[in-house]
């Protein structure tokens, strides 16, 4: 069945699955965080009032925003490089490469958008 | 050698539900990419190149809703609240609905073990779906 787990938690942190375990880790919690916090947002504008208000305002909040972004753009391309591999079997082999190439489109588009969003938060 | 997979049935190729939303959710993302870059696409058409940062493009790609826009500086909101925007806003909201929630449902399996609990999962999943599908469109099409 494989759904006990049969090592302690703590030899389960240490799991040294490197590259591909990070991203899987990075893109559940992005997929998880998206699925609550846009559910919120939504729930939010529909409802209004004040509770809703508050919601949307620590949402539209900057600190929040650079949170919420990175859930999006990772899992986005995490999800189109699971996407391509999975669907050209083939290219499975080359996936330490593609998570490589998905860290270096990664790191600018988040650099630069933390970059925008922090100019804008300090009023320029 | 097994038989080719070709002349299988597509149940005897293991095709079932669980099967076609591995499918779905492939490429819904695929789709997801191009509701976004035509968003992104259309805005930059309307002049977001002079009126709006980074930030605020990414916001409307991500939803192209008119509330999205309001803080940067668009000067005429007008084309950016049409009905063509609402309906690609409606569409990219279907989609995105569909995939979070039977995303949702994937994440649960790997920890809920039961055979219950994984129908509960499900049954509540549908709710979430259909809620949150509504609530969307209600938003996108009264704001």
């Amino acid at each position: 069945m494989g759904l006990k787990r049969n090592v302690s938690l703590f030899t389960g942190l240490r799991y040294q699955g490197k590259g591909p375990m990070l991203t899987f880790v990075l893109h559940r919690i992005g997929g998880v965080g998206m699925a609550v916090f846009v559910s919120i947002h939504l729930l939010a504008s529909f409802l209004g009032g004040s509770g809703g208000q508050l919601a949307n305002a620590i949402y539209e909040h900057w600190v929040f925003q650079l949170f919420i972004f990175f859930c999006a753009l990772f899992h986005a391309i995490n999800g189109l490089r699971i996407t391509i591999l999975d669907l050209w079997p083939k290219l499975i082999e080359y996936q330490q490469e593609a998570i490589w190439v998905e860290w270096a489109v990664f790191i600018p588009v988040y650099g630069f958008a933390v970059f925008v969003i922090i100019r804008t938060a300090a009023g320029g | 050698m097994a038989e080719k997979s070709r002349n299988l049935s597509l149940s005897q190729r293991g095709m079932n539900f669980e099967t076609l939303m591995w499918y779905f959710t492939r490429l819904s993302a695929l789709a997801m990419y191009g509701f976004i870059l035509f968003a992104i696409i259309g805005a930059l058409v309307m002049g977001a190149r002079t009126q709006m940062n980074f930030a605020d493009m990414m916001r409307w790609g991500f939803m192209p809703n008119g509330t999205h826009v309001q803080n940067s500086n668009v000067t005429d909101l007008e084309p950016w609240v049409s009905p063509f925007w609402k309906l690609m806003g409606s569409g990219l909201l279907l989609v995105a609905v569909a995939h979070g929630v039977h995303g949702l449902v994937v994440v649960c399996d790997d920890y809920i073990a039961s055979a219950r609990g994984r129908q509960i999962v499900r049954f509540l999943s549908i709710i979430m779906m259909l809620a949150m599908s509504f609530i969307g469109l209600y938003i996108i099409w009264t704001s």
